[in-house]
């Protein structure tokens, strides 16, 4: 059961910080932070005991067993991976509202740790209806995160980010609901077990439309072109703490979503879907990268950056290979990080301009020097230097989608050259330039400097020493390649 | 003592990281304690790393340290590893002694600059990568240390950044050279997937096992491989950032810009050279491009006002003969233009910087003049290197370098008397249009007034690299000269000994005679048509076509205008045209149609019992009428 306290946990830290507001202002951030660390402690409890092999630690209980319903969750080594980064991006988000939130204290940490938990739910559900669960279960405090404390136009924001997801999750309920008949037609027994269905697919007619359904549900989380049109609109007007948290962790459900179940379940339908979806993915890194440059508002800015990194990421898990996976497992932790730290460095310049229209801003290096070096380091991971993870990332990823589809691999590499001009734009028309006026603001204080920093030696440790995190990753990773993944492992073809 | 390679880079990236997260608290002599004592040490390890590598040459004449591992995925190992072998050995002297001078000239000349920690900062961090560059044992770390490179290129041109000229010049240089460096990075996956690994010296042995010269796959890597260094070295048609790159700090330029990473191309060309043998048309296009920028930047280095822009031209030019000597072959020869470039270039770059400081920062020569009287360090020094640069016989180091080039080009098949007769004609402008900076900036009227004075920092580099650039050519000379290679015989291990033709030849010593004229005759017509008779040249440049082409010279041949129009507008006309993403509008209709078709059906439910009447009519009316038709 240890695995489902993973859930309990920030669940139960957040019914307690509601109320715990009554004690206290800050009472509530305290609890959410001591749930998360409860949480970071249990985590690596479970991984220091786990059991070896590809699953570190399980849970199966029955819930709805006349239904075939039943509670299973299994932690493997992108499930933990992407879980540290939750829970990290958690505990920053709690830090970085500190001042930011004043209203509703208490309802707005429960917001904030229910969607925690949904989402490491999410990656922990291997019961189709159960993951279907947390997935709505992550949706519905996140719309109250925008649209409550979020910006200028925060309910269309919110209703447009609830319609999108809503809708495609409905999909994928057909999808899950599909695939269990048709594993009752083919068996006879009905169940939503994950490594039940695993064949299923194969032997179904209208398994490429079961795929689809799965396919567009984790797309427009992730989001991938054409289906992004929420994105920009949901981090522009969420707090930073929800922009952090979409950016950071919602977007990689998506991805997470079809490394475990659109490439596993459907192999073939998959590998035959494979060209078009890189397809998507390589617009969507020059489609993106292109509109980032052309924002006026720094939030928008970022967020279209995430579009174009999300193409990298859907790239690489269609092309499947193995150096292309763990690409987009490194690319997934360090676009947690570093969008992160963008959307964090711009909430703190908003919270001292009032603005984040970058019409008006320029020669921030002048009086704010600590935040804009943070913000120039983060656009400057975020094009990709080496040294710093998303390079690891989109290094790996071209590298692993070579063999698989050359063309769309260079159209994708163009996005080196155009990621180079949003994030340099963004440094020179908010940070650099003359100062627009004498008014004095604050540096860093000293709970956002060590935010910043834990971010940047993140991004660093990720871009100078990933192995761990390949070690870690690599047994998960291996039992989702599809088919297509076979012929594309790189030999070494020494003479 | 070689074990101690990893010190090289490690301290100043140690300096940098102090400078960094100090975050501009430290003092102005603890920053430039920091700043110029980490580079210091750097250059005392290197030279105890040398001593030990000379004294006792490791096997195979290369000595390899793995730091750590840094990806491990299945077949696909690189690791964080350096190799020194005599290239980056010569490599690793030149950067860091260089690099050290020219800290230690700025920690004089950036002491009034209220960004001196930032300053410092930088330019150790640039240090530490151009070190990972030149040290790197694998193509991918390479690259970490050319991006490096290529990031603190861009810091520092940019580093006054109030001026947003200065910001747009330091991202032209990025982004142009970040398109070169994608063909690089698709070059090393290339190379990775062909061959299986991507350490240097493993790569080199497979290829040249797996492919044959002339085979198509060995065309393709080289020529990816290329576009990465015609990026970095700003060689046609890449080669419009570094004349902007001059916004930055003028010992920044004497670094970054003309002595160590624009050279990096050459150095990356000279490390991969089994494949450029392996593709010879490729490498015949190294030898092409080269001699087209050198002739092209030269043409512009003779119109330009700006001093600094002179010298960048000029830059941009010199690298071209370096290409010239890797496209022919002649691969010492290459390196050795490098050497003495880096010694004479930063002294130009330095000497003009110690001009322009004195004179209220001003860059045009034609308010200079007649300075040599009031600044005879910086008019002794400039002098030196500009002798270099025009490559005067036997006085200057830039002679013995170029004298090789020139004499390769000619002796390098059916294209090389075509490749040979641009370096020639270059020779003559070179010296042409370096004097006519001299004549104009040190000699005629004076247009200011000089203030203040210099201290040590500033005096002793320009005085150490004006000793190199006259007589750091001596390692290696002609055999009338004495016939010293102790450079071509240092580097022999690592790169191919240049086949010419046999010393002593009629032909070859009639084309080093012919080369040793032109520089002369360069100089002379530069006295006679900028100091004995300006009339002249005055007349000559008023004249409608000649005011033209000075124009069209002056504007780098117009490649800004060309680019401008073809790719940059089209890319922010685009841009803008699709800032409210189209994609969203679609789903924006969506909306409004719901809304809309809402709205209407909405109209219906009104409560009045004529209008529900009515339609049940016509409702009925349709239904039979559907019946009896159908």
């Amino acid at each position: 059961m240890l695995l489902a306290w993973l859930i309990f946990i920030p669940a139960l830290g957040g019914f307690l910080a509601w109320p715990g507001e009554r004690l206290g202002r800050d009472m509530p951030r305290w609890i959410a932070l001591a749930a998360l660390a409860a949480e970071l402690a249990l985590l690596i409890a479970i991984w220091a005991g786990g059991q070896g092999g590809t699953w570190l630690a399980e849970t199966d209980r029955p819930w709805i067993p006349q239904l075939g319903i039943a509670f299973r969750l299994d932690l493997d080594g992108l499930s933990l991976v992407l879980i540290l980064l939750t829970i990290g991006l958690g505990i920053l988000a709690v830090a970085v509202s500190w001042n930011e939130i004043t209203e509703r204290v208490g309802f707005f940490h429960l917001n904030l740790l229910l969607t925690l938990a949904g989402v490491i739910g999410v990656f922990l559900a291997l019961d189709l209806f159960l993951f279907f669960f947390l997935w709505e279960v992550m949706l519905v405090p996140m719309y109250f995160i925008i649209a409550v404390w979020g910006h200028e136009r925060r309910v269309y924001a919110a209703i447009k980010f609830f319609i999108f997801t809503q809708g495609s999750g409905l999909l994928m309920l057909v999808a899950i609901l599909a695939l269990a008949f048709a594993h009752r037609a083919a068996s006879g027994t009905f169940t939503f077990d994950y490594f039940a269905l695993l064949g299923t697919a194969r032997h179904s007619a209208i398994g490429f439309w079961i795929m689809l359904g799965f396919f567009i549900a984790f797309a427009v989380k992730l989001p991938a072109f054409p289906l992004h049109s929420w994105l920009p609109d949901a981090h522009t007007e969420a707090p930073t703490a929800g922009s952090v948290i979409l950016a950071g962790v919602l977007l990689k459900t998506g991805a997470y979503g079809m490394l475990r179940f659109v490439l596993p379940l459907f192999p073939e339908a998959a590998a035959q879907f494979a060209p078009l979806a890189m397809l998507l993915g390589a617009i969507g890194v020059l489609y993106g990268a292109v509109l980032a440059f052309a924002q006026d508002d720094m939030k928008r800015l970022v967020a279209y950056s995430s579009v174009s990194h999300m193409g990298f990421v859907l790239l690489g898990i269609f092309a499947g290979t193995a150096l292309a996976l763990q690409g987009v497992v490194v690319e997934m932790i360090a676009h947690g990080i570093s969008t992160g730290a963008l959307f964090i460095v711009v909430g703190l310049l908003q919270d001292r301009l009032h603005t984040r229209d970058m019409r008006l801003l320029g020669g921030l290096f002048a009086k704010v020097p600590m935040l804009s070096a943070a913000g120039m380091v983060f656009a400057i991971a975020s094009l990709g230097l080496p040294g710093l993870g998303n390079f690891v990332g989109e290094f790996l990823i071209l590298l692993g989608s070579w063999e698989v589809n050359l063309p769309l691999t260079i159209v994708a590499a163009l996005g080196l050259i155009t990621a180079v001009i949003y994030a340099l734009v963004f440094v020179q028309r908010a940070l650099h330039g003359e100062p627009r006026d004498a008014a004095i603001l604050p540096d860093l204080g000293r709970r956002e400097t060590a935010v910043i920093a834990v971010l940047m030696a993140a991004i660093l440790w990720l871009g100078v020493y990933p192995q761990p995190l390949f070690d870690t990753a690599a047994p998960g990773l291996a039992d989702l390649r599809h088919p297509q993944a076979v012929h594309a492992a790189p030999a070494a073809r020494a003479p | 003592m070689l074990w101690l390679l990893w010190l090289v880079p490690a301290l100043p990236l140690a300096g940098f990281a102090i400078l960094f997260l100090t975050a501009g608290r430290l003092k102005k002599p603890a920053v430039a304690a920091i700043g110029v004592g980490s580079t210091g040490l750097s250059v005392v390890f290197a030279f105890i790393v040398t001593g030990a590598f000379l004294a006792a040459p490791p096997a195979g004449h290369a000595y390899h340290e793995v730091l750590w591992r840094w990806i491990a995925i299945g077949h696909f190992t690189p690791n964080v590893a350096l190799r020194l072998d005599p290239l980056s050995l010569i490599m690793m002297l030149v950067v860091t002694f260089v690099g050290f001078l020219i800290h230690l000239y700025s920690a004089e000349f950036m002491e009034a600059d209220e960004g001196y920690s930032r300053y410092f900062a930088w330019l150790n961090l640039f240090m530490a990568a151009m070190l990972v560059l030149v040290l790197a044992a694998n193509l991918l770390l390479l690259y970490a240390g050319w991006e490096g490179v290529g990031l603190c290129s861009y810091l520092l041109i940019g580093f006054w950044y109030r001026d947003p000229a200065n910001g747009r010049a330091a991202r032209k240089a990025f982004i142009v050279t970040r398109i070169g460096d994608t063909a690089f990075i698709l070059g090393i996956i290339y190379l990775f997937l062909s061959l299986g690994t991507l350490d240097i010296a493993a790569l080199m042995d497979r290829a040249r096992q797996a492919w044959p010269v002339g085979s198509g796959m060995a065309d393709l890597a080289a020529a990816l491989l290329l576009g990465g260094a015609l990026g970095k070295s700003a060689q046609l048609p890449l080669q419009t950032w570094l004349p902007d790159a001059m916004a930055g700090p003028t010992p920044v330029s004497a670094l970054i810009h003309a002595a160590t990473m624009v050279t990096a191309g050459v150095y990356l060309i000279a490390r991969t050279h089994v494949l450029f043998m392996l593709a010879p048309p490729v490498q015949l296009a190294v030898a092409a491009v080269g001699a087209a920028t050198l002739l092209l930047a030269a043409f512009s280095a003779l119109n330009q006002h700006d001093l600094k822009r002179i010298i960048a031209y000029s830059t941009i030019s010199q690298i071209g003969y370096m290409f010239l000597a890797l496209g022919v072959g002649a691969w010492t020869a290459a390196i050795f233009h490098f050497m003495t470039h880096a010694f004479f270039k930063s002294l130009l770059f330095l000497a003009a910087g110690a001009v322009m400081m004195r004179i209220g920062d001003e860059h045009d020569i034609f308010r200079m003049g007649g300075l040599w009287r009031r600044l005879p360090v910086a008019f002794l020094t400039f002098l030196a290197g500009a002798v270099s640069l025009s490559a005067l016989p036997i006085i200057s180091a830039g002679f013995y370098s170029k004298d090789i080039i020139l004499l390769a080009a000619w002796q390098s098949g059916p294209s090389g008397p075509g490749l040979w007769a641009a370096g020639f004609v270059a020779a003559f402008l070179t010296a042409l249009y370096i004097f006519r900076a001299v004549f104009i900036v040190f000699f005629g009227p004076m247009h200011t007034t000089p203030t203040s004075r210099y201290g040590w920092r500033i005096v002793v580099p320009l005085s150490i690299l004006s000793v190199l650039a006259l007589v750091g050519g001596l390692v290696e000379t002609p055999a009338w000269l004495g016939g010293i290679a102790a450079f071509s015989n240092l580097l022999a291990p690592a790169l191919p000994a240049y086949r010419g033709m046999a010393a002593g030849s009629a032909a070859q010593a009639t084309v080093m005679a012919v080369d040793a004229f032109i520089a002369v005759f360069g100089v002379t017509i530069a006295y006679f048509a900028f100091l004995r008779r300006p009339a002249l040249v005055t007349r000559l440049v008023t004249a409608p076509a000649a005011r033209a082409l000075s124009r069209f010279w002056l504007a780098g041949w117009g490649f800004d205008w060309l680019y401008d129009r073809v790719l940059v507008r089209p890319f922010v006309g685009l841009a803008r045209l699709n800032r409210g993403d189209v994609i969203d509008a679609f789903y924006s209709g969506v909306a409004f149609a719901n809304c809309a078709a809402n709205k209407l059906l909405s109209e219906t439910v009104n409560g009045r019992l004529r209008w529900y009447s009515a339609w049940l009519a016509a409702g009925s009316l349709a239904a039979i009428a559907i019946m009896m038709f159908a």
